[in-house]
């Protein structure tokens, strides 16, 4: 069943062309990945799914639904973490369902079983500057996921994370999903996180952004935690092939 | 883990040390030069004796503050309410923010010397005169802190609350008022300062009781003394204020205080 469906969408922003008959899917339970070069449009696809823009041609459906102003089907998870800084951290997870109307004590009774397995454990009364960038990265995710949204809108969740936190939170992330199996949206310019994580890629092109590539990562999971498989590897050659003539340019 | 920086009590308290240590020795070279230069009282009395005077005037200081001290809190009470009220409407309806902002930074360049007389003379010699040049000269520092306050909202939060489809009212409740706090401070402190000095000014002008009318009266009687007992009264005050400022922010800013990334 197809959780998310945009359909031959375009943006022009002024006289800029930002996305051009873009058309991608998203079924029930996927893992699906843009992957395009930086400033290429991939969060302006954000932007459409959040209501923070409107496309100029196209239609998207959520759930088979066309997208109203008024319906919020997504979960989303903005590139830095976005946590309030006078929140303390489960008043931070319980943000979102206090937005949807319910009491602060009933969302906690919600969020606080959930902090356990999002590592958070004992957490829950610090203050976001009192934790590291993996956790707070963590909490940010589970703020994203408390509000029990049918589509998870994830904009490079990982990136202001160092090289080696980012690994972890990966492999911890991979475990998660694996377990839970959101539909998720990720946007991302990491090769090497987009054939980790996804089920499909989208290779989005340089502005206007057009779909130039759809690749299926059969790779079984769980993949974390062991060698990564010569498929994979692969499949990461294929896609920064695709990357790099787009840009002209050598590593 | 434990990630809370514990907080050592004395080292606020040792901090202090120079500021008082400054705040004394100038006393002491002003009480020696007095001395020494053996000049007169009456063109500027020793530290001590306006001391003295504190003490032996200690009834018509302490009558005389508390229509000080009424004015005060009235005026800030006013000038804070119009402030936040002004604050919301201004970031709520932009266009009112522009019609009107300017007529705001006008009436802070009004000379107080000459608006403060007008407002007597338009609203006699009761509290209200005071009152309203108290919120005049105070509203400002706080709604100008509110408004920059609210716009310095990390616009990836106000992102997230659209995309959780937060109202612009649960946005400004959750988002904006409370990223606009350390300014409303920033704001708040400044204003207190002026507050005492601006109650007192009204009464200068006029009134029938208040540290401004002991000043006024002082000086016309040739009491430099006395002038300056008055004045030690007033700084106390705004001090005191200033302090009550600095722990209310210490509560509601607590978020601020804790220990960076472990």
């Amino acid at each position: 069943m197809t959780a998310l469906d945009i359909h031959n969408v375009s943006v022009t922003l002024g006289d800029t062309a930002i996305l051009d008959d873009i058309s991608l899917h998203v079924a029930k339970g996927e893992f699906v990945s843009i992957l395009g070069p930086s400033g290429a449009g991939k969060s302006t696809i954000f932007r459409l799914l959040t209501g923070a823009l409107r496309q100029n041609s196209g239609t998207i459906t959520c759930n088979g639904q066309p997208l109203a102003a008024d319906q919020h089907g997504f979960g989303f998870m903005p590139q830095r973490d976005a946590l309030m800084p006078w929140r303390r951290i489960i008043d931070n997870l319980t943000l979102g369902l206090e937005v949807q109307g319910i009491s602060r004590k009933q969302a906690r009774t919600q969020v606080t079983p959930l902090l356990a397995a999002f590592g958070l454990d004992g957490f829950a009364r610090h203050y976001p500057a009192q934790l590291s960038g993996g956790m707070r990265q963590r909490a940010a995710l589970l703020r994203t996921i408390v509000q029990n949204r049918p589509v998870q809108l994830l904009d490079e969740p990982f990136g202001a994370l160092d090289a080696l936190s980012r690994t972890q939170m990966q492999a911890w992330f991979e475990r998660r999903w694996h377990a839970a199996r959101w539909t998720t949206l990720l946007v991302t310019h990491d090769v090497r996180e987009a054939v980790a994580l996804s089920d499909r890629i989208y290779v989005l092109s340089r502005r206007p952004a057009r779909v130039i590539a759809e690749m299926h990562v059969p790779t079984p999971r769980p993949r974390h935690g062991r060698p990564v498989r010569a498929e994979s590897h692969a499949i990461e050659a294929q896609l920064l092939e695709i990357l790099l003539d787009q840009t002209g340019e050598l590593l | 883990m434990q990630l809370d920086t514990p907080r050592r009590p004395g080292r606020g308290l040792a901090r202090g040390i120079p500021a008082v240590l400054s705040v004394v020795s100038a006393f002491l070279i002003w009480e020696i030069y007095v001395r020494l230069s053996g000049i007169s009282p009456l063109v500027l009395p020793a530290p001590s004796r306006v001391l003295d005077q504190i003490v032996l005037n200690r009834a018509l200081l302490w009558d005389n503050t508390l229509p000080t001290l009424k004015a005060t809190f009235a005026g800030f009470a006013l000038s804070l309410t119009v402030a936040f009220g002004l604050s919301v409407v201004l970031d709520f309806m932009p266009r009112v923010r522009r019609a009107l902002f300017p007529i705001f930074v006008v009436s802070q360049t009004l000379p107080l010397v000459a608006i403060a007389p007008l407002v007597v003379l338009w609203f006699g010699f009761d509290l209200t005169p005071k009152v309203l040049l108290v919120a005049l000269v105070t509203f400002f520092p706080m709604l100008v802190a509110l408004v920059d306050g609210y716009a310095a909202t990390d616009p990836e939060i106000e992102d997230l609350m659209r995309s959780m489809g937060a109202t612009r009212g649960q946005i400004f409740r959750s988002a904006r008022f409370p990223s606009a706090m350390p300014y409303f401070f920033a704001g708040l402190r400044i204003s207190i300062t002026y507050a005492v000095v601006a109650a007192i000014f009204a009464e200068y002008v006029g009134a029938r009781a208040g540290l401004g009318i002991v000043i006024l009266n002082a000086k016309n009687s040739f009491r430099p003394d006395l002038v300056l007992a008055a004045v030690v009264i007033s700084s106390t005050l705004t001090l005191i204020l200033f302090a009550i400022t600095a722990l209310l922010q210490r509560v509601v800013l607590r978020w601020r205080d804790v220990g960076g990334n472990p």
